[in-house]
């Protein structure tokens, strides 16, 4: 059992279409719901946290690419702004992965972890210089 | 063996100082002993960076021909409204100032994306920014409307003057309710969810120096990335604050009035700030020199964070209601450490002063004083210190009556 976290961009002509009932049905995925937005005749973006066996995981990405599916992975898209960031450290009590942490005890300065964010978007508003940046579009 | 200023400064022009942070201090001395490195090292050097509300800035915009006086009306600066209570050209543009139009907290917890500290720190950063005045008109100054671009190389005068910064100590905030919290000490989980302090603990420029034997009125400071001097005591300073046996005091104690040029200044070192649920501040950079004039002075340089404690405060009811309970006290080393225990139970901390950028501010001036462009100054007066302070008072609150 593994999980992955995509962001997943549909085209306009497939908003309609049952693709995320599919992955479920036919490859036996769990998922999460982290973040959706789907407006009729516009594109539709969803980040997805994928879980199940790793082969079914990968099928799955690869029927919805087939499909004509944009996928991205989640990672890049919480992004810290470093000339923003005034290196306080408010956002790492804050974050609850640990993903925003302070590297150096010694200089206190803080650090974001791209592989523990789940971009569940608790930081962005606590960050005083609003530094940290959501960016869910190429 | 004491040293003078004077000798300290002929040092710094000969190139021959010795000058060392508040960090690397400890170590000299736990090595040296402090006779010997009272002998050696001539300078200390503190800093810090964080949110400073009671910040802003004047400025002179300019004469506009017919003229103006702003004196008695409205102005906004990017939407921001500024204090117009002057002569007719002069404008001062608070930190907390909110922009006109912003929700507040009407849908809570605001936003509060821009203010008076996005507006000092967009003026230091040398960009165009709009003002828009309403007057009265008189026959002197007969023009009632303004709206121009400015920047601040165009202003005659533009001027940084914070009437509450550096503050000796701070709270550490925490939320015992049971719902989100917010402050200026940043977001408070519920149910001791997370702690804020707001210090640069052993790097802080009043911590290393407690009873204000070298701070003064006149001493010459780093401000905002240029030079500054303290022009008085802050407001709410109060020396009388509980104090540790190495003079530290283990609450908010002193504070300092700050003045400096703010067209000199940097914006890297003056960040307009956003508090969800609080509003807009200045996160602003200060480091002051101590000269290291005798062993006593020496020795409270070395106060190191383990040494400084602070009080846990509830922000979600203490605070509010002015309640005199602290939960707790703790130290810089536990705060930096990533987490406290507080009743019991391990919360996370977070700093809301950056002890990063206070690092680079007490380095950079060892540099500057170093290279011989910034020389230390003899303080003018003292700071009120605990045996001449008046007591810092609540407000007596006293009914007002209807005239009939």
């Amino acid at each position: 059992m593994t999980s992955r976290k995509i962001v997943i961009n549909f085209p306009k002509d497939l908003i309609d279409r049952p693709i995320v009932y599919k992955l479920i049905k036919e490859y036996d995925l769990e998922f999460n719901i982290l973040k959706a937005s789907i407006t009729p005749d516009s594109e539709g973006i969803m980040v997805l946290e994928l879980m199940g066996d790793k082969k079914k995981i990968d099928d799955g990405i690869k029927y919805l690419k087939d499909q004509g599916v944009k996928i991205e992975s989640l990672s890049k898209d919480i992004k810290v702004n470093w000339d923003k960031c005034i290196q306080c450290g408010a956002c790492v009590s804050i974050c609850p992965t640990e993903a925003l942490y302070i590297s150096d005890r010694k200089t206190m300065k803080v650090d974001f972890d791209a592989e523990k964010c789940i971009a569940c978007e608790l930081c962005i508003r606590p960050c005083p210089p609003r530094a940290i940046e959501v960016h869910y579009t190429t | 063996m004491a040293k003078t200023i004077e000798e300290i400064n002929e040092k710094i022009k000969s190139g021959k100082v010795v000058v060392v942070t508040a960090e690397e201090i400890i170590d000299i001395v736990d090595k040296k002993g402090l006779e010997k490195a009272a002998q050696e090292v001539d300078v200390v050097t503190t800093g810090t960076f964080g949110p400073m509300c009671s910040s802003g800035a004047y400025f002179n915009f300019g004469h506009t021909k017919p003229k103006i006086k702003a004196g008695g009306g409205i102005a906004l600066l990017n939407n921001v409204p500024a204090y117009t209570g002057w002569a007719a050209v002069d404008l001062y543009i608070g930190a907390t100032a909110t922009a006109k139009d912003d929700p507040l907290n009407k849908i809570h917890p605001g936003e509060f994306a821009y203010g008076g500290g996005h507006v000092i720190e967009e003026l230091v950063s040398g960009k165009d920014v709009k003002l828009h005045v309403e007057a009265y008109g008189t026959d002197c100054y007969p023009r009632k409307h303004l709206d121009t671009l400015i920047n601040i190389k165009d202003l005659n005068e533009a001027v940084l003057f914070n009437s509450r910064n550096a503050y000796q100590n701070y709270n550490v905030a925490v939320n015992l309710s049971n719902k989100t919290i917010y402050t200026y000490l940043g977001t408070l989980k519920p149910n001791l969810g997370n702690a804020n302090y707001c210090s640069a603990g052993q790097l802080s420029p009043l911590l290393n120096d407690p009873f204000y034997k070298t701070i003064g009125i006149g001493t010459r400071i780093f401000l905002g990335g240029a030079e500054g001097y303290v022009a008085w005591q802050g407001t709410q300073h109060n020396p009388h604050a509980p104090r540790l046996d190495n003079g530290t005091p283990k609450r908010p104690a002193g504070t300092l009035a700050v003045i400096g040029d703010l067209k000199q200044m940097s914006p890297r070192y003056l960040k307009g700030v956003s508090f969800i649920g609080y509003g807009t501040t200045l996160a602003v950079g200060i480091g002051i020199p101590i000269p290291i004039l005798n062993e006593e002075i020496l020795k409270y340089t070395t106060v190191k964070d383990a040494e400084i404690t602070a009080a846990v405060v509830d922000y979600s009811d203490a605070y509010p209601n002015g309640k005199p309970e602290v939960l707790g006290e703790v130290n810089y080393e536990q705060l930096k450490s990533g987490s406290i225990e507080i009743k019991g139970k391990k919360v996370a901390t977070s700093g809301i002063s950056s002890y990063s950028r206070a690092l680079e501010i007490a380095n950079t001036l060892k540099d500057l004083i170093k290279k011989g462009t910034f020389s230390l100054t003899q303080k003018v007066a003292d700071l009120p210190s605990r045996d001449n302070a008046p007591k810092f008072k609540p407000l007596n609150e006293r009914p007002v009556k209807e005239e009939k």
